[in-house]
């Protein structure tokens, strides 16, 4: 399956063509700074849902999620539950008032409270690191898939999809970025309902029969469909389900995605959308990952990939041939080049807008130059994740999104919970809430097993002095608790007045531009 | 094109009985709903680790660690419809404040 087919050429062109097409007519319509990062805000509720679950459902939940289902039966739908159940968070706590008081970035939410440059900067940092790490994750993952899918070098790889998403991201902005990740998910949602019925159709339609079958065809048997085949220890499994139901609130990326509409209504509208469409792939995956094992098998689909991620793609092979293989494998490509084009777009708003334009042209630069610095930024943010990428061919990738979500719940949500609901809440806890959960989460991790094992299977050979792979049950606590006490012991006079403004914007809408 | 500049007297807004309603309406959903949707999301990882009792199998071999799992899909959808609705009725009180105290200050600019 590694030769280049006919097949998966012409689709993986017709993909590359239309994305291109898009990204000319987006061009045109890409000349203020507003157009670049948020497609001027005019996205519908439905549009921007599909997009945000474009923007979400990553190669790693398409081809890890249904792999780890696959070979380890339930323990590879916590991922599931925890990713679509973090959207409540999103609902009910961050949406409405992000779309309210925020222009494009988290930093632009924390600063409409807090005018200071330390709080911008320090905001701007936390983003990157996120940014940083997810990108490296998705890019390695995309560079292995795509030489395990067409055959070619990963560095080839690596370099294809860096400079698809740079050319959508640099010349298309957030209206192509948009619709690449609509479209994907459509094509990714087709894909996986075309796989769901051809299994569900093998089983006539009878679930039990379904993971009767499955559990038959793996070696863990029985336990297959018990909790518990690969876990370590209890604390871990909790740890990782903190971290994926409060990551996702303060993911970078998909919190930019509310700034691309209208209001809080309709931002509010878009996250329903995504959670269904988000929630059914999911449930998707059960089909997936028990179709795979059942019909391609525990070995094969080892032998292929360790951990499981080529599962899907031989699950196409075996079901639907040399077509729906090439079909999903295309599907695959495009998922990559919408996650990784979101990702570019919101490091590079980080550096253009909070760095350079908030801070060192302190919120003067005319419109021209800060279209110009978004796109300068965000050829150096591709340029910066390909050539870490390369070099990172060989890290274990889920480590690298875990450590994503870990920072994410820990330094950027507990400064944006506090911004909006506390009131006592001041500039000194806004940082030290931030620098407490980036700084936890990056020291646990360097001692966490991820990163030292004693067999030598992780980076440094030694016996981890952290004993959780995921440290969110430490981390989110200390970025909280760091927000707290940052905020009770800082010599700071309670600002009664600004807390007035943002609470009756953010619960209200209320503007003092309108345009008309 | 016509650019108008809208003001606001924040501190009017929040001793307003009608805004204040708004923050109570929005607690009196947002709080508890949150606290039972961690208290179920959780109770999946926890009863999955520290227990057995998920083992046991409720519709031929599919066991409850499945039900309980697939229950936080139909758990957060409902919540999405129910709150849905209570947002709605958020907008409408949103929106007779804003009616009340909003001045726009109009003025032409080319």
């Amino acid at each position: 399956m590694n030769e280049l087919n006919f097949t998966v050429i012409s689709l993986f062109l017709i993909i590359v063509a239309a994305t291109l097409v898009i990204t000319y007519f987006a061009a045109k319509r890409t000349n203020t700074a507003s157009e670049f990062y948020t497609a001027g805000g005019g996205l519908t509720g439905w549009q921007n849902g599909l997009a945000i679950a474009g923007d979400y459902l990553s190669a790693a939940s398409f081809l890890g999620i249904a792999g780890a289902i696959a070979l380890t039966g339930f323990e590879g739908f916590y991922y599931s539950v925890g990713y679509l159940v973090g959207y409540l968070v999103v609902l009910f706590i961050v949406a409405e008032p992000m779309r309210n008081i925020g222009k494009y970035t988290i930093a632009d939410m924390l600063t409409a409270r807090f005018d200071l440059k330390k709080v911008r900067g320090i905001a701007a940092l936390s983003t990157i690191t996120i940014v940083t790490f997810y990108m490296i994750a998705q890019l390695v993952g995309a560079g292995a898939l795509i030489q395990l899918l067409f055959g070619i070098p990963y560095w080839v790889a690596v370099i294809i999809v860096g400079v698809m998403m740079t050319t959508y991201v640099m010349f298309g902005g957030m209206t192509a970025t948009s619709w690449v990740q609509i479209i994907k998910a459509v094509l990714l949602m087709a894909g996986m309902f075309i796989i769901s019925l051809i299994v569900l159709f093998h089983v006539n339609f009878n679930i039990v029969e379904l993971f009767t079958q499955a559990r038959d065809a793996s070696p863990h048997g029985a336990s297959y469909l018990n909790p518990g085949v690969d876990s370590d220890l209890p604390l871990d499994t909790i740890s990782l389900m903190l971290a994926l139901v409060l990551g996702t609130a303060g993911l970078p990326h998909i919190l930019l995605r509310f700034f691309t509409v209208k209001d809080a209504k309709t931002a509010r509208a878009s996250v329903i959308t995504a959670t269904w469409i988000v929630g059914i792939f999911y449930l998707l995956t059960i089909f997936l990952g028990m179709g795979a094992v059942i019909f391609v098998g525990h070995e094969t689909i080892v032998a292929n990939n360790p951990a499981g991620n080529m599962a899907a793609p031989l699950l196409a092979q075996v079901l639907g041939g040399d077509l729906l293989f090439s079909f999903i494998a295309a599907v695959t490509f495009a998922t990559i080049l919408a996650v990784v084009a979101g990702l570019v777009l919101s490091g590079a708003s980080a550096f253009a807008h909070d760095l350079y334009g908030q801070i060192l042209k302190k919120g003067q630069a005319t419109e021209k130059q800060q279209v110009v610095a978004a796109r300068v930024a965000s050829l150096s943010v591709a340029a910066m994740s390909i050539t870490l990428a390369l070099f990172a061919q060989n890290l274990n990738v889920a480590f690298l999104v875990a450590l994503a979500f870990c920072v994410a719940a820990s330094a950027n949500l507990p400064p944006i919970i506090f911004t909006i609901y506390w009131k006592r809440f001041n500039t000194t806890g806004a940082i030290t809430g931030i620098l407490s959960g980036l700084i936890s989460a990056l020291v646990l991790v360097m001692l966490s097993p991820n990163v030292l094992d004693p067999d030598g299977n992780a980076i440094i050979v030694g016996d981890p002095l952290f004993p959780l792979a995921n440290p969110a049950i430490i981390s989110v606590p200390l970025g909280f608790l760091g927000a707290y006490l940052g905020t009770i012991f800082s010599s700071r006079k309670l600002d009664t007045e600004k807390y007035r403004e943002i609470k009756v914007k953010a619960n209200t809408g209320f503007k003092e531009e309108i345009d008309s | 094109m016509s650019n108008s500049k809208a003001t606001i007297d924040y501190e009017k807004v929040v001793s307003d009985s009608k805004f204040k309603a708004l923050m109570n309406a929005k607690k009196r959903f947002i709080v508890p709903m949150t606290i039972f949707f961690f208290l179920f999301y959780f109770s999946l990882p926890v009863l999955a680790s520290y227990t057995t009792i998920l083992h046991n199998e409720a519709f031929g071999v599919i066991t409850w660690a499945w039900v309980l799992a697939v229950a936080q899909f139909v758990m957060t959808w409902t919540l999405c419809i129910m709150y849905t609705r209570k947002a709605a009725q958020y907008d409408r009180m949103a929106d007779e404040v804003l009616e009340e105290h909003v001045q726009i200050d109009r003025r032409e600019v080319s």
